[in-house]
């Protein structure tokens, strides 16, 4: 049955920090809907985070929760998979908690698919540390360490993470949030490593400098901006200049790290696939 | 009365109240919903919180409540025959 979004939220703790119009309430509430679309049993659930504004959010939330040290959730979710492979590990992070000072963690969890669920709230800022660009923060945009506009390329978190080998990708949008509820649900529900997206906004450090004044503005901008996987495929390359696409963007059936992991505990007990057996 | 023209006929358990309800304390008064919403059902005065300020306009699609950054929102969804309390009707069944 369907919960109410408070029903998983630590109410004590709130209202939540976040500036007024931040899209981060917006993608956490996605994440809760998805959790309750499961049918998660709280218990069942650990959030993990790294540090930024994004990395809040498990402070709200009523699941075993670890806040840890800046790039390193992924690291940590992974001891935890390893330890009870049978809960469910999510990762909320920031753009630049998982890109740039987590970025190898990123790849090297998609590389062994270990069955951890990644939500990068993406907000192409650093906002907690007042608006420094960040490996998502897209070429020409204003930041404090860009006065004169971002010479850089952003990565394309989801084709990296792909590539890198995970099981489940996927990128949805603040404005879409129903849709990113449903991404997030079937990234949760993914055996292997699954990594969403989710394009959010910053009004306070990313909006002002970027000639985008309110949130509002910001969330009409993601509803422009935004082309599903299907309709992007039938544009021509320049129409998608600018845009971004929106939906599942790649999924497929690789072995999980942590039943690899016990399979081979289970045979070395057995006394078999040892090296001296070769 | 219940079922005005403004509000359309009224559907067997469904409640009259205001379906909107937003928790004062934990809107910031973004305007998110006020932007959003496709009936103008919501308002926010200068410096203050979102309200529900036309009930009878809303359709119950949920939208406000996905959309809102402060968590602050509940639409409560139309009561259904045999249908649990929150099980039906909102956008948990888009």
């Amino acid at each position: 049955m369907a919960m109410p979004v408070s029903y998983y939220l630590r109410t004590s703790k709130m209202p939540h920090i976040w500036c007024a119009g931040c899209g981060h309430g917006i993608v956490l509430g996605a994440v809760l809907r998805a959790i309750d679309s499961l049918g998660l049993d709280k218990d069942q659930v650990c959030v993990v985070s790294g540090i930024g504004c994004a990395s809040r959010a498990p402070g709200y939330l009523d699941f075993n929760t670890l806040h840890t040290t800046h790039g390193r959730a992924i690291a940590f979710a992974t001891g935890i998979k390893m330890v009870k492979p049978e809960m469910k590990v999510i990762v909320l992070t920031g753009d630049g908690d998982a890109a740039a000072i987590g970025g190898n963690h990123l790849i090297h969890a998609a590389r062994r698919n270990i069955g951890i669920a990644t939500v990068c709230f993406n907000n192409s800022i650093y906002g907690m540390t007042n608006g420094q660009y960040s490996p998502m923060t897209p070429t020409g945009s204003y930041a404090s360490t860009a006065p004169y506009g971002n010479i850089e390329e952003p990565f394309d978190l989801c084709d990296l993470v792909y590539a890198a080998g995970a099981s489940y990708v996927a990128r949805g949008s603040a404005y879409h949030a129903i849709l990113l509820w449903k991404l997030i649900a079937k990234a949760i529900a993914t055996d292997g490593f699954s990594f969403v997206e989710a394009i959010t906004q910053c009004p306070t450090y990313y909006g002002r400098r970027n000639k985008m004044r309110s949130a509002v503005e910001m969330l009409k901008w993601q509803k422009e901006h935004g082309v599903t996987v299907a309709g992007a495929a039938k544009m021509p390359a320049e129409d998608l200049a600018g845009k971004f696409r929106i939906g599942e963007l790649g999924a497929r059936t690789r072995p999980e790290y942590t039943r690899r992991y016990a399979a081979i505990i289970d045979a070395a007990q057995r006394g078999e696939g040892g090296e001296r057996d070769a | 009365m219940p079922g005005s023209i403004e509000a359309g006929p009224a559907i067997e358990g469904r409640p009259t109240d205001n379906p909107v309800e937003i928790n004062q304390k934990w809107c910031k008064g973004c305007d998110i919903c006020v932007a959003f919403c496709p009936k103008e059902v919501l308002t926010r005065p200068e410096g203050g919180k979102a309200q529900a300020a036309h009930p009878e306009k809303c359709t119950r699609c949920g939208l406000c409540e996905v959309l809102c950054p402060d968590l602050a929102i509940v639409v409560t969804p139309a009561a259904r025959k045999g249908a649990s309390p929150r099980g039906q009707g909102g956008v948990s069944d888009a």
